[in-house]
Order: structure tokens, then sequence, then C-alpha cells
């Protein structure tokens, strides 16, 4: 399967470029792309599960999700909508919080652009990540450990080294 | 405190220092001669970059030079190929998703 996947960091901009090809028309990946429902069954990297507290998909809005772990651990997450071109393009700013919320004063913000362009019967997504400060780049780490892939991949490192 | 190979990169400086030192080993003064900052400045940076193990330390007779080590290094990038499986894994699930709706 060709899905023309790109995935490029350039760590010395505080940014991260990542490019897929979906076989779904534009309207249907836009939809799952802001549809909490939606995103519930897709965004949470497995066994992580996204679920939302409340979300308003207008700019200045906010989404207020928890990463939800397979032992019940919650990550949650602060998205606010900068922009939106509907149907086409939103913008966010992403933070670690509370579950009601709160942002730590002065915690590193991902900047996130999405850009939905249909291409035939396809979509092709762009997402561009990018960072404010230097430090930042331990934020990537840290969100790695939210999505608890780190743990997942762990976990298949002793599976496979039981083999 | 533990620090890893993220804080080396974290400072322009270090990144600066590193790139320096990936060209050969150098004495602290040598590396200092190329900034404008102040001796005392890039010796913290080079300390922090020795904790976070991207140098390495050669005494020889009384000079002390400074090595980098790509090894270190490497862990950005097992940690960056993690995150790219991430999106691969939650981008899958997405292809399953559109297909059912």
């Amino acid at each position: 399967m060709t899905n023309n996947f790109v995935f490029e960091k350039d760590l010395a901009a505080k940014k991260i470029h990542v490019i897929r090809e979906f076989n779904a028309p534009i309207e249907k990946v836009w939809k799952a792309w802001t549809n909490p429902d939606l995103l519930e069954k897709w965004w949470g990297p497995k066994p992580w599960v996204a679920k939302t507290k409340s979300m308003d998909f207008t700019v200045g809005g906010v989404w207020l999700y928890a990463m939800v772990g397979p032992e019940g651990q919650k990550h949650w997450s602060y998205v606010k909508f900068t922009a939106i071109e509907n149907g086409s393009r939103f913008s966010t700013d992403a933070l670690f919080c509370d579950e009601d919320g709160n942002t730590i004063p002065g915690a590193p913000v991902g900047h996130w652009d999405n850009k939905f362009v249909a291409a035939g019967d396809k979509t092709k997504v762009v997402v561009d990540l990018t960072f404010d400060d230097e430090a930042d780049i331990k934020m990537l780490v840290e969100m790695g450990f939210e999505g608890g892939f780190t743990m997942g991949l762990n976990q298949l490192d002793e599976l496979l080294a039981a083999q | 405190m533990k620090r890893d190979v993220f804080q080396a990169i974290a400072d322009p400086t270090r990144r600066a220092i590193l790139a320096l030192l990936a060209l050969g080993a150098m004495t602290p003064n040598a590396i200092a001669a190329h900034f404008e900052s102040t001796r005392q400045t890039i010796s913290k940076h080079i300390q922090i970059l020795t904790e976070c193990e991207v140098l390495t330390q050669k005494k020889t007779g009384r000079e002390i030079h400074y090595h980098f080590n790509p090894e270190k290094m490497k862990e950005i990038d097992i940690w960056l190929e993690r995150f790219r499986k991430m999106w691969e894994d939650r981008f899958d699930q997405l292809d399953n998703l559109l297909n059912d709706i």
C-alpha cells in the first residue's frame, strides 16, 4: 500500500513535518480530524485512547482531552484552535494540562498547522509542528511518553526478547 | 540530576560546540576561542555536554582534549524513530476508520 508517508525533522528549526495520503474524500478526513467521537477512534496510539471531555471547534475554542492508558492512567491535553479554514486547514496550540484544563505557566507549547488537500478521491494531509523554545525539544520526549508508545514499544521489545 | 542527550542539543551554543568537535578533538581553551562568551560560560556548556555523555575527555600530559561521541547522538534518532512510528500507527488506525465511515 502506498500512502506517501513523509516524516521530516529539523531540530535546529524546532520543527517536525509530516505528510500522509488517505484513501478517502476530503470531507471524511476532515471530519475524522475534527469530530471528537471519531478522534477517539484513532488519535490515541494503541493501546491508548483519546477521550474528549469538551470540544469547541471554533477559533479561540478549546479541545480538552485525555490520553487514557490501559491501566486507566490519564494524560490531559489542552488544545486551543487558533485558526480554522473550514474543510481545508486548522491550526492549534497544544499544551499539557490538568483535568480542568489548567495549564502550567511557561509550559512548552506545540504549534500545529494541519492542512487538507483533495487529490481526486484521495486526501493529502500536511502537518507542521513547531516549538518556540530550544528547550521544548524536551516536550517531544514527554509527548512520546504521553502517547504511551514508548511504553508499548518497550513491551514489544520485551516480547521479542522473550521469543 | 540525570542528564540526557536532549539537554545537550537544547541550547544553540552547545549545538555549535558539538558541530566544532565533530570536526576534531579540542582543548577547552581552543573551544572557548571560537565563541564570544566568557571562558566560564563555555566551560559550563562543556560540563553539561560531558554529563550528557555526548563529549568524552581524554588527558594527554597536562592537557585535556574533548572528543565528540556520535554514538550518544544516535539516541535522538532512535527516539525520533519511535515518534515517527507512533504517527504511522495512528494513521493506520485512521485508514481503518475512514473505511468504516
